[in-house]
């Protein structure tokens, strides 16, 4: 037992590796099989990690220090560092393609979401403002959240909070496209574009969309994917700017 | 090579991040501001540059692809060192949050589909 905690202890980016990869093969089995696509395997896999942070106290399950290694893979660094990677699949030059509709969606999209979480959260009693942008910041999607709440050195319980929220914001979405989509015309690739802009959660937009009409998801796609470089570009700068000169 | 997608990769990232800490400082606030979105930003400008120069190859890009790929698992092993004890109080504020913010997006969509619905993609195509 003592030598496999040594080679775990060692190589603890490794170990982390194998579990997060264990965690994304449930996560991805139990969509398929148990919720039946209902519900993307990344919302899973995301509340799997959440839950697993209550083995531990202010860092997580990092604080075990067999799983110390998920400290150094789920850090500031790496994240931020895949979340550059990811404007790849984000293509400039398809912008055009998605009109002033698309742009104006993608804009509103981020400043509604932004606003009605700085409103929600400073009605639960969040009077911080670095508090304020990171829920904020959430209530776009969970990769603005952390991002904005690491940049502007918010408390890690706050960032949880903006993680759940995206997560929620995921799951809804999911689940709520195929319900609403008549009652919101969303039967176009036009209302799909706007849609994807507004809504911004990709993996929650592609399921949504998927689940209502097959044919609409690249049109999501193509909005959505711009929507958490926006988000990381607006919320911690000209959100976080103006939200300082209202409070301060 | 697939080091020299990384190597753009990180070449992005660390001058994002140089223009949001340096942009904090212009503003007087010691944090980074919007550093990850000027990368992104530089990162599909510089790419599309170096695509149409025919720089960017197949091998490249793939150094890009794997953290690209690897963003949510990264998220996930994020999500499992966070505080959340202290966070459960806030789990309410997440919930009805996340539904507000939803809910309200998606009554959007039919105001915004009004803009230029006749010159979109789908009258393109038909």
């Amino acid at each position: 037992m003592e030598i496999i905690n040594t080679v775990i202890g060692k190589n603890g980016l490794v170990f982390a590796f194998l579990c997060v990869g264990i965690i994304m093969l449930f996560s991805t089995w139990v969509s398929k099989y148990v919720t039946n696509k209902k519900i993307p395997g990344v919302a899973i896999a995301i509340i799997i990690g959440l839950s697993l942070a209550f083995l531990g106290d202010e860092k997580g399950i990092s604080n075990i220090p067999l799983f110390a290694g998920m400290a150094i893979l789920g850090g500031p660094m790496l994240r931020d560092f895949a979340v550059v990677a990811t404007a790849m699949s984000a293509d400039l030059s398809k912008i055009r393609q998605a009109g002033l509709a698309g742009l104006v969606a993608l804009v509103m999209g981020v400043s509604i979401s932004f606003i009605i979480g700085v409103l929600i959260g400073l009605s639960m009693g969040y009077t911080n403002i670095e508090s304020l942008t990171t829920i904020g910041a959430g209530a776009c999607t969970y990769i603005v959240g952390p991002v904005t709440g690491t940049a502007l050195g918010a408390s890690s319980d706050v960032i949880a909070i903006s993680v759940a929220t995206g997560v929620v914001k995921t799951i809804f979405t999911t689940i709520c496209t195929p319900l609403v989509a008549k009652k919101i015309q969303l039967d176009n690739p036009h209302a799909a574009i706007v849609f994807g802009g507004l809504l911004g959660t990709t993996s929650g937009v592609v399921a949504g969309l998927a689940a209502t009409d097959e044919e609409l998801v690249p049109y999501g796609a193509l909005t959505s994917t711009f929507y958490t470089g926006l988000g990381c570009l607006l919320c911690p700068s000209l959100f976080y700017v103006i939200l300082r000169a209202i409070f301060l | 090579m697939k080091i020299y997608g990384v190597a753009l990769l990180a070449a992005c990232f660390l001058l994002g991040k140089l223009l949001g800490r340096l942009l904090g400082h212009l503003l007087n606030i010691n944090s980074d501001i919007g550093g990850v979105g000027f990368a992104m930003f530089l990162l599909m400008t510089s790419s599309i540059y170096l695509r149409k120069k025919k720089w960017l190859v197949l091998e490249t890009e793939k150094g890009i692809w794997f953290w690209s790929a690897m963003y949510i698992p990264i998220i996930v092993a994020m999500t499992s060192t966070l505080n959340v004890k202290a966070a459960l109080s806030g789990g309410v504020l997440a919930v009805v949050l996340g539904i507000a913010a939803t809910a309200i997006c998606m009554f959007m969509v039919p105001v915004i589909s009004k803009i230029g619905r006749e010159k979109s993609i789908d009258s393109q195509n038909k």
